[in-house]
């Protein structure tokens, strides 16, 4: 087993703790890489839904592009990389076996989550109160369906993270279990670039 | 130990017992190198914003977005997610992923003429 770990690029892990699949790897993580990847078709045609019909809106009616603010929603784009930052923390305090620091860091990675989902019901709100909302036009139907589906992602993650501190809390989080905090660390990561994505493709390059 | 040797550091030197545990763990990033990847993705989000308010020709504009955008993507998902250094499989689920949503959703918008200028 240990031999066809190393074959698909694993390290061997001792006898004791040696996972016991086919592959010599956590059937959960290869469960979560095979979810992401499943993932990136659901926000592929969120975002081609969107690229699709922002040029193409009813003549003398808002877009979503008329209404963006570019700088609130690049410190919002900062505020959720730099929870990818302490989500990565989180995991090496406890891989050490450091409960305190990785409480601290899973809150913090919690409280950015929830900076930014306050930030989107902000914009969401402003947009609404401009005349925008998701009934005015295709491409405004394709921008909220978007950013609310990732928006509804991040709000999963924040649960999750919050379960975590919970467990953490109650002594059901030692260093044995430190996949657990992986496993949501690379669902963290993945709506981190996401987003990546999203600010990008959606707000940043105009359409023609 | 001068900087540039903190920068380097991995797991294997600041979580000893966890390496113990999870040999994989050996070769992944240290925090140091955490925050290294963290202020590039943070440079790299400030240049974006930069380039947006510039007025060079769209075709550019377009080009350099993306290029930021893709490094910032690669530098997540190598680092953070630990994708290059965690075993070949994980890393073809989710490439196979990805291929398969970009081929798909590019031939969709190729198919709709939405590159092209009317």
């Amino acid at each position: 087993m240990a031999d066809t770990a190393r074959a698909h690029g694993a390290h061997a892990a001792p006898a004791d703790h040696a996972v016991h699949t086919a592959t010599g790897l956590s059937n959960a993580k290869l469960g979560m890489w095979a979810f992401l990847g499943s993932e990136c078709l659901l926000f592929g045609a969120l975002i081609s839904s969107y690229v699709l019909y922002r040029g193409r809106a009813v003549p003398n009616t808002l877009t979503p592009k008329d209404v963006y603010d570019i700088p609130y929603t690049s410190v919002s784009s900062f505020v959720l990389l730099m929870s990818s930052l302490t989500m990565v923390l989180a995991l090496a305090a406890i891989q050490r076996g450091d409960q305190e620091k990785l409480r601290a860091w899973l809150m913090a990675t919690a409280l950015l989550g929830m900076t930014f989902i306050a930030g989107q019901v902000y914009e969401f709100t402003r947009f609404v109160q401009e005349g925008l909302s998701i009934k005015s036009n295709a491409a405004a139907s394709a921008f909220f369906t978007l950013t609310g589906f990732h928006g509804a992602h991040v709000t999963v993650g924040i649960l999750m993270l919050l379960s975590l501190f919970g467990m953490s809390l109650d002594g059901r989080l030692p260093p044995e279990r430190a996949e657990v905090v992986e496993l949501i660390g690379l669902y963290w990561h993945f709506v981190d670039i996401v987003w990546i994505v999203i600010f990008t493709v959606v707000y940043l390059i105009p359409a023609k | 130990m001068d900087t540039s040797e903190n920068l380097r550091e991995t797991a294997a030197a600041t979580e000893p017992e966890a390496v113990l545990r999870e040999p994989e763990l050996a070769v992944h990033p240290g925090p140091k190198q955490y925050i290294v990847v963290a202020v590039v993705l943070a440079a790299l989000t400030a240049l974006e914003v930069a380039v947006y308010y510039t007025s060079i020709p769209h075709p550019l504009l377009v080009g350099l977005l993306t290029f930021f955008a893709f490094w910032k993507f690669v530098l997540v998902v190598l680092w953070f997610m630990h994708l290059r250094f965690d075993s070949v499989i994980f890393r073809r689920l989710f490439v196979t992923g990805l291929s398969l949503a970009f081929a798909v959703y590019l031939i969709v918008l190729f198919t709709f003429k939405v590159f092209i200028r009317s």
